[in-house]
């Protein structure tokens, strides 16, 4: 017997890629997506595997190398298909040579997102096939199923994961790898150059490809009946099967392993077979639309909701009537407990100084995203990733000179990398004078750790060029570059306070390692003298977790603090300072 | 196969992912179907983290509701609380006596809940309550506070010890296994 191990359904991914014979895998981190390059980069050195800088150079990459004959993989978050979305289009056009699988991991509830769309549209918009997955073992074996599927028609394939599939442990039982033979490289102008004469020829090949995959869809093993009481019929796929499963106990079930194109007769004769019928799916009715367009009658989104996860007590509550909250425990409202900057993190000195100028602050997406909320409230827009240089400009362009005085944008090192550098080029080109803060903290934080193009390690470790934000900024155009450590309070103050008045646009890079680095080389931590203390809260005022607020004094929690002794640049009477650590 | 419902609540930090895995993997070397759900990316971020474990002979979803945990396992007094309505009805409660102030609380915009330990019993009865902080310390390392409630959780289920001896092995690093081995077993033998 195989043993079976427990495995993420992320690892599961990485493993079917491992199995598959994949030999190249490009990505670029986004939650609940991360792990499965993290996984491969850590445990198959047979898989060359890379951070890209964004999702569109991760899907451009894989591409390549599908064309070169290899079988290879992407994966990203739900809104890096949006960024990757061009090269995704015509690249269902030209086809691939050596199998190639696109993973997108939506995060219904966001939990970690600034939106809950649906991947399943860009199935349908781009005409490729799309597998659901619904436990860590499907993951593995649907990776396989994909290659096998992209490479017989000639198509990229999707795999659409979601939160509670990538974050799930479930039992995996693994295989060997197959030995993966490169397909031979050929030019071929008709097929890979996409030109309107070429595509237009193409495009009619795409059509008779969707009309095999349905055929396909209806013979394939992916679609699964399971026949129980047929009073009532339940079609659903991925995480909402579970769900569904578990609410509805032994009644008849369709279980969409791929969720496009769809296998319409298939559909048709389950319906018929029961009396009635309900559509499960989480977010968008992407079934159940295309199924009433069959001409069959269906219950789905008039009583689930569009919004959230499901689960099964909401299916039980909507579609079986069971009451609300039964056997339920009141509880009373208690504190909540959101996420916050850690102690040490360089981004709540920049915020510090950001609120107290009062600037309209225009963010962008990663840990300093934390900035916006109590008690710093320090951030007034976010919207997607690097949107906050062509907003703050935008926003100049509007309302003039003196608004931009009063305006800067604030973006990660990952994130600048991944969309700002386009932004500020614009700025430059088109005579802005915005103020774009870079928040330098040598890591992509957010999602957990990767390295990215500005702190000179690979996905692997290895030691490779940097890219210096200086010198980039300089062959931009921008004259006006600052480097600043963010804990030089003051410093960062007077260097804010100057570019946002001059009229040309200015760089400040706000410089200091993530405070869980290595490198950030904290040590010891923080006490207050009580002699000294006059309790003036200045040192509340930076909002750390380890300053604890007594009301007539203030502590510092020994166990939190990491003796960064941000609170004793703050303090105004000298009564802070650092006990053990490297420095004392 | 009795059907088994677990849940692991905690803040950021606290080692709560660790732990599902451990009981996971117990389950799973028994034979069980098992499926955990956590939930990650902003978990570093010291806040409010929650994970689940289910076994039974065949496990649909991977998430527990309200009124269904027959075990919660509480790394942190709110938390507890924040949670309490997961509790099945005959469900138990094991809940480390350690509070972690959030960030409302440290900037003084909320108060701490008083007593807690004494509102969770108006609900139910079925508490263990223990300070293994103290505990973990000394057996060596404050990290083995997920340990010591994997020890008194280990005495509640049928597992056999050599199971959960052989998962901590597994899954803890060799440098913290001692001190860690030694916070189960006082874990184990806190509740006769
Ligand atoms: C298009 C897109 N891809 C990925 C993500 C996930 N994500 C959120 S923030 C972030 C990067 C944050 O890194 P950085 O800009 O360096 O800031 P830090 O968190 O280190 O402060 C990523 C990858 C996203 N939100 N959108």
């Amino acid at each position: 017997m195989v043993l079976k191990e427990l495995m993420l359904g992320n690892e599961a991914i990485a493993r079917g890629a491992y199995e598959a014979g994949v030999t190249v895998v490009s990505s670029y981190p986004g939650t609940p997506s991360t792990e499965i390059t993290e996984c491969i980069a850590k445990k198959y050195d047979e898989i060359y595997s890379e951070w890209a800088p964004n999702e569109k150079v991760a899907l451009e990459v894989a591409i390549g190398a599908a064309m070169g004959g290899a079988r290879s993989m992407t994966a990203m978050k739900h809104v890096g298909l949006n960024v990757a979305a061009d090269p995704l289009f015509t690249a269902s056009y030209t086809g691939i040579n050596g199998g190639l699988l696109i993973v997108v991991a939506d995060d219904p509830g966001m939990h970690s997102s600034q939106n809950e769309q649906d991947s399943r549209h860009y199935a349908r918009a781009a005409k490729l096939p799309m597998l659901e997955p619904a436990d860590s073992q499907e993951c593995k074996d649907f990776v396989k199923i994909a290659y096998e599927i992209s490479e017989e028609f000639d198509t990229p394939v999707l795999i659409r994961l979601s939160t509670r599939i990538s974050h799930s442990l479930s039992p995996v039982e693994p295989g060997e790898r197959v030995d993966y033979q490169l397909k031979e490289y050929q030019k071929d102008i008709g097929k890979n150059v996409m030109m309107p004469g070429m595509a237009r020829k193409r495009h009619l090949i795409i059509e008779d490809r969707l009309d095999n995959l349905k055929r396909f869809a209806e013979e394939s093993s992916l679609n699964q009946i399971f026949w129980g009481d047929r009073k009532i019929g339940v079609i659903s796929s991925g995480i909402a099967y579970q769900y569904a499963r578990e609410a509805f106990g032994n009644v008849s079930f369709l279980k969409l392993g791929m969720v496009y194109p769809l296998p319409e007769k298939l559909i048709r004769d389950f319906a018929a077979e029961v009396e009635t019928l309900y559509v499960v799916e989480e977010l968008e009715p992407f079934l159940e639309e295309q199924i009433k367009a069959l001409g069959i009658e269906v219950i789905g989104k008039e009583l689930l909701p569009v919004t959230g996860e499901l689960n099964s007590r909401i299916i039980r509550e909507r579609l079986l009537g069971e009451e609300a909250e039964s056997e339920v425990i009141g509880v009373e409202d208690v504190p909540g407990r959101p996420p916050v900057m850690c102690p040490g993190c360089p981004h709540r000195a920049t915020f510090h100084v950001l609120r107290k100028l009062k600037l309209t602050v225009v963010g962008d997406i990663g840990c300093y995203t934390l900035g916006a909320l109590p008690p710093v409230s320090a951030m007034d827009i976010c919207v997607c990733m690097g949107a906050s240089i062509g907003i703050a400009h935008g926003m100049e362009k509007a309302r003039g000179r003196d608004f931009s005085g009063k305006t800067v944008a604030v973006i990660g090192d990952s994130t600048f990398i991944h969309s700002g550098i386009t932004g500020l080029i614009d700025i430059v080109y088109n005579k802005g004078t915005s103020t774009v803060i870079i928040l330098d903290n040598s890591i992509t934080g957010m999602t957990g750790h990767q390295e990215n193009p500005t702190t000179g390690y690979t996905i692997k470790g290895e030691v490779t060029k940097q890219v210096d934000l200086v010198k980039l900024g300089e062959a931009i155009g921008i004259e006006r570059i600052k480097v600043v450590d963010p804990f030089n309070l003051r410093k960062l103050e007077q260097v804010i306070k100057e570019e946002v008045s001059v009229d040309e646009p200015s760089l400040i890079i706000a410089q200091r390692p993530c405070a869980l680095l290595k490198k950030a080389n904290y040590s010891g931590y923080a006490i207050i003298d009580k002699e000294l203390c006059r309790n003036c809260k200045q040192c509340v005022s930076i909002a750390c977790p380890a300053i604890v607020d007594k009301g007539d004094q203030i502590e510092i929690d020994d166990a939190l603090c990491n003796g960064c002794m941000l609170c004793a640049e703050k303090c105004p009477f000298d009564a802070i300072a650092k006990v053990g650590g490297s420095d004392e | 196969m009795n059907e088994v419902n677990i849940m692991i609540v905690g803040v950021g930090g606290q080692g709560t992912l660790l732990a599902s895995r451990i009981i996971g993997n117990v389950a799973i070397n028994s034979s069980y179907d098992v499926k955990l759900s956590e939930i990650h990316g902003m978990a570093q971020r010291g806040g409010s983290v929650v994970s689940s474990i289910k076994m039974a002979e065949k496990v649909y979803s991977p998430i527990i509701e309200k009124g269904e945990a027959d075990i919660i396992l509480a790394f942190e007094e709110l938390e507890a609380l924040r949670w309490l309505d997961y509790l099945a009805p005959a469900g138990r409660m094991i809940i480390n006596k350690q509070q972690i102030l959030p960030a409302s609380v440290l900037t003084g915009q909320a108060d701490y809940p008083e007593g807690v330990l004494e509102k969770i019993r108006v609900s139910t009865d079925n508490i263990i309550s223990i300070d293994a902080l103290s505990v973990a310390r000394e057996c060596g390392t404050t990290r083995a506070v997920n340990t010591v409630l994997i020890g008194i959780l280990a005495r509640l289920l049928d597992f056999p010890k050599e199971k959960w001896l052989a998962s901590l092995e597994n899954l803890i690093p060799e440098r913290y296994l001692e001190a860690n081995l030694k916070a189960f077993e006082t874990g184990y033998n806190y509740i006769q």
